[in-house]
């Protein structure tokens, strides 16, 4: 895991998540978070998660900007300038404060790609030795987000259904 | 104090993660545009999900594909599957929430007529 | 937003040829999830993003963006069809969603496991679809122009 080609992508993700931080107008604003989500997607590919930066890539770049610019669409140009105040000096310095304490626990983290963290040695060996004779499924993700763990997907879809119901519900009432 | 800022060097996705969770939480707090506080509020989830995928990754490993045909699968040379699963479901679920967001900003704006804090505050007294 | 055909004709032309190509591409994504990267929610996000093109460059009167309306309304499709494979195994005799005992004469377990693995992406890969295309729906008809909908 060389850090050549993951430090000036890391870089990059924090200038453009910057960049839609400081831009006064909404619109250039919500197009670049799009690109931030391609960033974090070429991130994730990098450190091997493939199925996650796929996800992220059509979602967060895709749907997610869909979404914000059709709301965008419908509010007048005069409400999307935004107003710069002063920034308030306790929520700064206690986010600093946040900020030291997160950073002080840093050792105590697993260090980066180590096989040997409490995180790959408890449970999943037993996912990937075993997915391919129990369900004949290459891809081990989909087998256990489908297979071992499918209640939890069956209780994100009710979620996902749920969402589109009150979507549905809080906009739709007038209109007929 | 040394091993601590050496430490900080080797977890660059650490330091990272800090910084787009703390802007992104102050974004949230502080911005008085509602839109603003829904973008602040992407980016601290986004960060969070960031964090929780390079704890998955191993040295010199490859992608959580099995090639069949092996006899013994080795651990050690598949990237740990199991923090993937979560985070797949809470991107999902993370957009279902921007849609429901996006819906009540709508709502407020259709109703009130702007998208500044003060203003609806002072419109609902 | 939604309120007349794009009059650009190159816009509608192009778009009219790439609704198809994303919709297989997307069934591809659907149907190998268990071979490559991909699975149920990519396939089913990729479906949507199709129908939500659709509708944005062919106006309300076209037929796609009837057909769409009426696919919006089908709400809970898929969440049925996933819990209806848990229920099939119910009845076969096991646990919710255990698909080792699915009741299909002439499979071993783990081809059954594979088998309730596909259905139940494609359950969630149309209710992620459905839901897509109708948050689009709900979110336009503020935009001012939603009275012509229904």
């Amino acid at each position: 895991m060389t850090y050549s080609f993951e430090l000036p992508l890391l870089i990059l993700l924090i200038l453009t998540a910057g960049g839609a931080i400081v831009v006064k107008d909404l619109l250039s604003s919500v197009l670049i978070l799009g690109s931030y989500s391609f960033f974090l997607a070429l991130v994730w590919a990098w450190l091997g998660a493939v199925d996650v930066a796929f996800v992220e890539a059509v979602v967060g770049a895709g749907l997610a900007t869909v979404f914000f610019v059709i709301t965008l669409f419908g509010i007048d140009p005069r409400d999307t300038l935004i107003r710069r105040t002063p920034p308030p000096i306790a929520a700064v310095v206690s986010l600093l404060l946040l900020g030291l304490l997160l950073l002080y626990a840093a050792n105590d983290l697993a260090a980066f790609g180590d096989s040997a963290s409490p995180a790959s040695t408890h449970v999943s060996p037993f996912y990937l030795e075993n997915s391919l004779a129990d369900t004949r499924t290459p891809n081990v993700v989909t087998a256990i987000l489908m297979d071992y763990r499918a209640l939890d997907t069956l209780m994100e879809t009710v979620v996902i259904f749920t969402a589109g119901l009150v979507c549905w519900l809080l906009l739709r009432r007038d209109a007929k | 104090m040394v091993e601590l800022v050496q430490g900080w060097l080797l977890r660059p996705n650490f330091i990272a993660f800090v910084i787009l969770f703390l802007w992104g939480l102050y974004i949230t707090v502080t911005h008085h545009n509602l839109l603003k506080k829904l973008i602040g509020l992407y980016l601290v989830q986004t960060s969070v999900i960031f964090f929780l995928v390079t704890t998955s990754a191993k040295d010199g490993a490859t992608v959580p594909i099995l090639m069949s045909g092996e006899t013994a699968i080795q651990p050690d040379a598949y990237v740990n599957p199991l923090p993937h699963v979560l985070t797949l479901t809470a991107i999902v679920v993370q957009v279902a929430t921007l849609g429901v967001s996006l819906a009540l900003v709508a709502g407020i704006y259709r109703k009130y007529g702007s998208l500044d804090e003060d203003e609806v505050l002072k419109k609902l007294k | 937003m939604i309120e007349s055909r794009h009059e650009s004709v190159i816009v509608r032309r192009l778009s009219r040829r790439l609704i198809p190509l994303v919709q297989i591409f997307a069934l591809y994504i659907l149907f190998f999830g268990q071979y490559n990267p991909g699975g149920g929610f990519v396939g089913g996000v990729m479906l949507g993003t199709s129908l939500i093109l659709g509708i944005l460059v062919f106006g309300p009167t076209d037929p796609l963006t009837v057909v769409t309306k009426r696919i919006a309304e089908t709400d809970g499709v898929g969440l049925m069809i996933f819990a209806a494979v848990g229920g099939l195994c119910l009845i076969g005799g096991g646990q919710f969603l255990n698909y080792a005992e699915l009741e299909i004469p002439g499979l071993a377990a783990p081809s059954r496991r594979s088998l309730g693995i596909i259905l139940t992406q494609i359950g969630v890969a149309v209710d992620i679809a459905v839901t897509a295309v109708s948050i689009v729906f709900s979110l336009s008809v503020m935009s001012g122009n939603g009275d012509s909908h229904g």
